[in-house]
């Protein structure tokens, strides 16, 4: 790849401009390569002889038909190395903590994929407090899994609780549309926590362009894939909002007049979607890099393109919502997911971890068939009421967001539950842990 | 010959307008060079002077202007002994050869071993009459007898005029020289090419599938049987334990060669395959089940293109097996991302669109791609087939977009994988009443099942099917009206439904015993659980009716789990026969 250029080119006519692309004439532009108009930050997106179109992030708003184009004869790509640490970027990589620009060695961004055959098999758990987490969908590193949830659940808080109580090396935020209010929550909550030298942020708010959001999770990773592979290190990946990403792309597609496809999103919106998330990786070298992201959902549909191909692609979803009989936000356990927790449940939580986390969901389940059995009028048998009782226990004490307790306690709770609310009989798991952790049986 | 050259003149994304300097072909190979870096790449259309091409790697840093040499010859595979447990991308670079943590653009390796020697044995001798597929030679593929084949592209008859002795060869030596009808030689070696997408049609012919391919899942062999050449896709909302049922399927199903087509899938659960295949042991031989499996993968980040060809990739190396009267199971997952990969590109090509953005052609791609499965009648009299499953991943979990519909008028069975039975833990959750098998209305079929399970099998099967829906319906009455609301006879009959689903559809694929259950015993069983079907209980209450069946499920369980006729499944028959004959209804107590 030419990156370095002996001189640079420069063109003053602009052929046509759009809301967000404009064409020029130019000769030797190449694919993907970043170019300055006038002020302007744009990608080449798309060469029809010498007629090149750019992608300008900030918008055209403004942009005069002899605006100076300069090509930078490279790709975006960022500096890496350990400077990194404690920093805070913009979408283009460059500092807004006032601090100085980070030397290191240039890569370019959005690299390609990780050999199949070269990655491992996911297999440590990482741990976060959160019985909704780590009980029912346990994290594993090298996965990748976002929180669907509504745009007025506490995503980026809970999202921030579990970066921070993750046991992992590094921490890299790209923030997409993030409010300015949200960035400095991050920004304080990291303060707080004395976690600054493990976090590098790459932030676009709402108050910068959208197009310049597609840069954020490929700046992100990259830097993630410096420590992970270069440095072997445990690497946890914050994309909020990815939903906000998928409508930047919606935007630019759009723009280059493509046909949309669901939702009017673009008809690569999986591939574009799987090229993030699948840089979460067991890597051979000892380091790893999980993805953990939030895509937000209009009224909680996950019907729409959106949060639809995104599960396709991630190992799996958290889900929050508000239980309004215990007035907390909780972690569904009907509706998350991870698929990845076989790995480590039971093999490096308790033994009693798989049987007793099916059954405190279908017991779960029993109450919820109790409770619209109650609202349809029936009446509930001694089994539903204390069903129910057993609901409001479960929900209020374990799948609440602001439970923080190790998964042996979230088991012991668990069985104390059980006998509170049950008979051995009623909880049916195996005879054997029955005898063992029952309490009043040890 | 002179080879066909351009220069790039458009870039949007993979697809790369090239201005040529002579004849190009649709579907033609060509390479891009970029400072040195040859990027593969395919012709997908072409006007006037220029050729569109799909560049099957990230394109990032192409100019205009960058010279491209074509190949004069469509994508191949390369066909030959090695290429079992091998593991592929989709344009079948070996993975396991390449170097580096991460897929370098531009990184191509041989399919094959080049090196390693095989032991030949001659099949043929000189003076025989061959054409394309016949069989000139055989070695040892792990223990499967790989045939060594007349090239597929060699048209017309010839005459063996040399056959190497026994011996060992790599697969590029020499092993036969063939005349053509005008007296001319040809090497032969073991390995050939093929291009990927014309199918490979050397048999003499293809009838319509008649044998059952039993894959030990009850809800497929008793329910819904796939015939063996047979098609069939699976549509997953994800969570719905697919990857599961494909393991168990892949591990079972009576056939000599696995390939899996990971077609834009996770890499996450290809890397599951890859670490789990290998420890996988063949219920059959007892040996390792990667001995018999190829896999493809292309997975959801590696580029688009490559997606395309992936499937081809798969469905040609499993027509070469074919070609050796082997049989065949393809599976691929899934093939909507296979879908989304021609709508990514026929986007590009601003072709007008059809439903959601697709390819207007989707449903002739599908179609013509489910029909290179098949039985075929070799030219030698032997018999070889490919079963080929996809699955299809439905946007939204909506049945009704245009890959579905598309997949569900070519392929012949359908397993429809239920969220409600997954989220019920009701494994495997292929629902019983959304899920059909045609083949149970082809007369061939009938002719064989009444054959190998006596002519009141497939009665039994529709029966037993009608004894599911009716229980469905008799679950919403009760659930309307309460369970006091609506007669015994009410809870008895969705009982019985229970009964069928937990005894014969649901099955413990972790069990070893029950995990893969043989015909002869889901005859035995499927028998039982009708015998009780079909006869009427004297029950007072409703909780009596659920608290017998309850005890009933339970029993049959435990036989399921048993060694079939072993002393425990007895003692739980004769327990089960006990509990029958006490709540029996008397001829003498059936009121007039």
């Amino acid at each position: 790849m030419q990156n370095n250029k002996a001189f640079q080119r420069i063109y003053t006519h602009l052929e046509a401009v759009t809301k967000a692309t404009v064409t020029v004439r130019a000769q030797g532009a190449s694919n993907d390569e970043l170019a300055v108009v006038g002020d302007r930050l744009a990608q080449v997106v798309k060469i029809n002889g010498e007629h090149v179109t750019l992608q300008v992030f900030s918008g055209t708003e403004g942009l005069a038909t002899d605006a100076e184009v300069v090509f930078t004869g490279r790709v975006p790509g960022l500096k890496v190395g350990e400077d990194l640490s404690g920093r805070f970027f913009d979408a283009y990589g460059r500092p807004i903590d006032g601090g100085a620009e980070t030397d290191g060695q240039w890569r370019e961004i959005g690299g390609p994929s990780v050999n199949p055959m070269k990655r491992k098999q996911p297999s440590q758990l990482i741990p976060t407090g959160i019985a909704g987490i780590d009980l029912n969908n346990t994290l594993v590193s090298g996965q990748k899994i976002p929180f669907f949830a509504d745009p007025d659940q506490p995503y980026n808080q809970v999202m921030c609780l579990v970066a921070l109580r993750a046991q992992v090396d590094k921490i890299i935020l790209g923030g997409m549309g993030l409010t300015n209010d949200d960035y400095l929550f991050f920004k304080k909550s990291f303060e707080n926590a004395g976690a600054l030298d493990k976090i590098i942020c790459f932030v676009n708010t709402t108050e910068q362009p959208p197009v310049e959001r597609l840069l954020v999770p490929d700046m992100a990773l990259t830097a993630a894939e410096y420590f992970a592979v270069d440095k072997n290190e445990k690497v946890l990946v914050l994309l909020t909002d990815m939903t906000l990403y998928a409508d930047a792309l919606s935007i630019v597609s759009n723009r280059m007049d493509q046909i949309p496809s669901k939702d009017s999103m673009p008809g690569s919106l999986y591939s574009d979607l799987a090229k993030i998330y699948e840089k979460a990786a067991e890597l051979p070298g000892g380091g790893s890099i999980t993805i953990l992201a939030v895509t937000t959902l209009s009224g909680g549909d996950i019907t729409h393109a959106i949060p639809d191909n995104t599960g396709y692609i991630t190992e799996g979803q958290l889900f929050l919502r508000t239980d309004s009989d215990v007035n907390k936000v909780i972690v569904d356990p009907f509706r998350s997911l991870s698929r990845l927790k076989q790995l480590v449940i039971g093999k490096q939580t308790r033994e009693d971890h798989p049987q007793v986390m099916n059954a405190a969901v279908r017991l779960y389940a029993d109450a919820a068939n109790a409770k619209t059995k109650l609202e349809n009028g029936f009446e509930l048998s001694d089994y539903d009421e204390r069903a129910l009782a057993f609901a409001k226990d479960y929900s209020a004490n374990l799948l609440a967001i602001d439970i923080n307790i190790d998964t042996t306690q979230m088991l012991d709770r668990l069985w104390e539950m059980f006998a509170k609310y049950f008979t051995p009989t009623e909880v049916a798991v195996k005879q054997q842990l029955m005898e063992k952790y029952w309490p009043g049986k040890k | 010959m002179e080879k066909t050259r351009g220069k790039v003149s458009g870039i949007v994304s993979n697809l790369v307008m090239v201005a040529v300097e002579g004849p190009v072909a649709q579907n033609e190979i060509c390479f891009i060079d970029l400072d040195g870096t040859k990027l593969m790449s395919e012709v997908i259309k072409i006007t006037g002077n220029t050729a569109y091409v799909q560049v099957f790697e990230s394109t990032r840093g192409l100019r205009a202007g960058c010279p491209v040499e074509f190949e004069g010859q469509m994508l191949e595979a390369s066909l030959g002994p090695g290429l079992l447990s091998s593991n592929y991308d989709g344009l079948q670079n070996n993975l396991a050869t390449m170097e580096g943590v991460f897929l370098k653009r531009g990184c191509y390796t041989d399919p094959l071993d080049m090196e390693k020697l095989w032991d030949f044995v001659p099949l043929a001798k000189a003076g025989d009459k061959v054409r394309a597929a016949d069989w000139l030679g055989e070695v040892k593929e792990g223990w499967l007898p790989h045939k060594i084949m007349v090239p597929f592209k060699f048209q017309g008859t010839y005459t063996v005029k040399e056959i190497a002795a026994a011996g060992r060869y790599t697969v590029k030596d020499t092993i036969a020289v063939l005349l053509d009808e005008k007296g001319k030689e040809h090497a032969v070696a073991m390995m050939q090419r093929w291009p990927v997408k014309v199918p490979v049609t050397f048999y003499k012919e293809k009838p319509r599938p008649f044998k059952l391919l039993e894959t030990g899942v009850r809800v497929i062999d008793t329910f819904n049987p796939i015939a063996e050449g047979g098609t069939g896709f699976i549509p997953g909302p994800f969570g719905s334990g697919k990857t599961v049922l494909q393991h168990a399927l892949s591990k079972q199903a009576n056939v000599d060669v696995i390939l899996m087509a990971a077609c834009g899938e996770r890499a996450n659960e290809v890397v599951e395959i890859f670490s789990e295949f290998p420890r996988l042991e063949d219920p059959r031989t007892g040996r390792s089940l990667m001995e018999r499996t190829t896999i493809i993968c292309n997975t959801s980040n590696m580029p688009v293109a490559a997606r395309e060809a992936s499937v081809y990739t798969a469905m040609t190396i499993g027509e070469y097996y074919r070609s050796m009267g082997l049989r065949v199971l393809l599976l691929a997952d899934s093939t909507s991302r296979w879908a989304q990969a021609l709508r990514e590109m026929s986007n590009r090509l601003e072709e007008l669109p059809g439903q959601d953005a697709f390819p207007m052609d989707l449903t002739a791609i599908i179609s013509g791609f489910y029909a290179r499965a098949g039985y075929v009648t070799l030219n030698n009299g032997e018999s070889g087939s490919i079963t080929f499953i996809g699955t299809v991943s439905p946007a939204g979990g909506n049945l009704k977009e245009p890959v579905t519909e598309g997949t569900k008028k070519a392929a012949r069975c359908f397993y429809a994988l239920s969220q409600a039975r997954a989220d019920s833990k009701r494994y495997p959750a292929i629902d019983p009443i959304d899920s059909y098998s045609k083949y149970l209305e082809y007369p061939e079929i009938i002719a064989f099942l009444d054959e190998k399970l006596g002519k009141e099998w497939v009665p039994m099967v529709n029966e037993g099917k009608n004894y599911v829906l009716r229980g469905k319906e008799a679950y919403e009455q009760i659930n309307i009206l309460g369970d006091d609301g609506v007669p015994v006879s009410y809870h008895d009959r969705y009982w019985k439904s229970e009964l069928i689903d937990f005894v014969i559809l649901q099955q413990d694929a972790f069990d070893k015993t029950d995990a893969l259950c043989p015909m002869e015993r889901q005859k035995y069983m499927f028998g039982k659980v009708m015998s009780i079907c079909r006869k009427e209980f004297d029950f007072d209450t409703f909780s009596q009716c659920v608290d017998f069946y309850k005890e009933l499920i339970n029993d049959f369980r435990q036989m399921n789990y048993a060694g079939f006729q072993d002393e425990v499944f007895r003692k739980y028959e004769a327990a089960i026969d006990r509990k029958v004959a006490e709540k029996e209804k008397q001829p003498s107590s059936v009121r007039p």
